[in-house]
């Protein structure tokens, strides 16, 4: 009994205290860094901010070189899945064009009634400059959904600035670096944002499920969310602008969940805008 | 003398390539996404690592498995350190076993590996979760240990033919 005690404790000093050949640190030395490392950083510790900092501006476009390879075979394999679809993508965009030219006319009186609306209740907000960046890279682990950008704090890029994929919502910048920075996705496990769900005028929150996919959190109104209607944000609590479309409910599932389909396919991002919503002060 | 010495760079390349692999994996992170398959995801480092720590410890040296953990971090955005210390509690479990093993065997270091990423992303897991307030998905982290888990013996076998045919080391084994 005593022996097999004496050998496990032999065997785990063994491990994590003796240096290998051409270590220079032992196991146990550099597992305490990392914790230090990890303690210091959630204090927001001043120089490990500058590591981090430092570290960050390399691996960002390090990622970027190295994903190289596989984006292509990605956009390939895309390529070819879309070559195989084009027949019936068309013969839906047809139906859909139909529909949207007779819509089309209605559109530009109703957007010019609610712009002067809007500035009467005082809510008429204009885009600051937009920035277009480049997504640097899409990875993510299977709960993070975020996107690396190329443009940072140098060319103004500021927190919480909106994230479109042309007229669609995408996220959120969370992270500013000097050169990059980080947008989380409306798909993230951590993303909530206010949204109204049209028709029925529902005012609900949307969450990321941290696959491709959102959800409409329970709500008062939550029966009246049918299958194909469409999400926007609703402006609560002034984190984006009310009426930026977000995606729509698709019901084909046999959970009782309203299951949102974006507009935007995350995985697909090259170009996004980052960009701010401010007040009108102007008559 | 030139072709001995061609001979020996070539060598050192080759058993380097395991360290590059980690760099790679680290900072690429394969997702497969794109193949729109929703429940699958393994983690390649943490078998890279498990298997070179406790067949060829040599060729992965502790301070690069460190380092690759902070670059994994700002990848991934979760919380710097924390993927550092979860490679290292992994290289400390494959160097406990490789201390206490006497005949080697594939299915002991398969339990051996399903027991340690069992703990470790269960450690990932309150360490995110309770410390660090993000929220995360049991089933992900389940889909993603099972099949990191499965690759554990396609991977092996593939290290295992690379180590003994083409860099032709003996103590991969």
């Amino acid at each position: 009994m005593e022996t097999s005690r004496d050998d496990f404790v032999i065997a785990i000093r063994s491990a994590f205290l003796k240096k290998g050949t051409q270590q220079r640190f032992s196991l146990l030395g550099l597992i305490s860094f990392s914790i230090i490392f990890l303690i210091l950083g959630s204090l927001n510790f001043k120089a490990i901010d500058y590591v981090k900092i430092g570290i960050k501006e390399i691996v960002y476009r390090s990622s970027f070189i190295i994903s190289g390879p596989e984006n292509f075979l990605k956009d390939n394999y895309i390529l070819v899945q879309n070559h195989f679809n084009l027949y019936k993508t068309v013969e839906i965009n047809k139906l859909e064009l139909a529909s949207l030219r007779s819509k089309d006319l209605l559109n530009e009186f109703i957007i010019a009634e609610n712009k002067r609306l809007k500035k009467v209740v005082d809510d008429y907000l204009v885009k600051s400059d937009t920035v277009i960046a480049k997504v640097l890279s899409d990875k993510g682990s299977p709960f993070l959904r975020s996107i690396i950008v190329n443009k940072g704090s140098k060319h103004k890029i500021k927190l919480g600035m909106v994230v479109m994929d042309g007229a669609y919502l995408v996220g959120k910048v969370v992270e500013v670096n000097y050169l990059s920075s980080r947008v989380l996705l409306l798909s993230d496990l951590n993303s909530k944002i206010p949204v109204i769900v049209e028709p029925n005028e529902v005012f609900s929150i949307l969450s990321g499920t941290g696959e491709k996919n959102g959800v409409i959190q329970y709500s008062e109104k939550y029966e009246d969310i049918k299958s194909e209607s469409v999400i926007y944000t609703s402006g609560t609590g002034n984190l984006f602008k009310a009426g930026i479309p977000v995606g729509k409910i698709n019901n084909n599932n046999l959970s009782e969940e309203k299951i949102v389909e974006f507009f935007s396919d995350f995985s697909q991002l090259r170009f996004v805008k980052v960009l701010s919503f401010i007040k009108n002060e102007a008559e | 003398m030139t072709e001995l010495k061609n001979k020996n760079i070539i060598k050192k390349i080759l058993s380097s390539i395991p360290l590059i692999l980690l760099f790679i994996s680290v900072l690429n992170n394969y997702d497969f996404n794109y193949l729109g398959l929703k429940y699958f995801s393994f983690n390649f480092s943490y078998i890279l690592i498990f298997y070179y720590s406790l067949k060829k410890s040599e060729s992965l040296g502790y301070t690069y498995i460190f380092v690759a953990g902070l670059f994994n971090d700002v990848v991934l955005g979760t919380p710097i350190g924390i993927s550092s210390l979860m490679y290292l509690i992994l290289c400390g479990a494959a160097a406990y076993l490789r201390n206490i093993t006497l005949r080697p065997s594939l299915i002991k270091d398969c339990i051996f590996f399903l027991l340690t990423i069992l703990i470790i992303n269960s450690l990932l897991f309150i360490i995110l979760n309770l410390i660090f307030d993000y929220e995360l998905d049991y089933f992900d982290q389940i889909i993603n240990i099972t099949y990191t888990f499965l690759f554990y013996f396609l991977f092996s076998n593939l290290f295992d033919f690379f180590e003994r045919y083409i860099v032709g080391s003996k103590n991969a084994r």
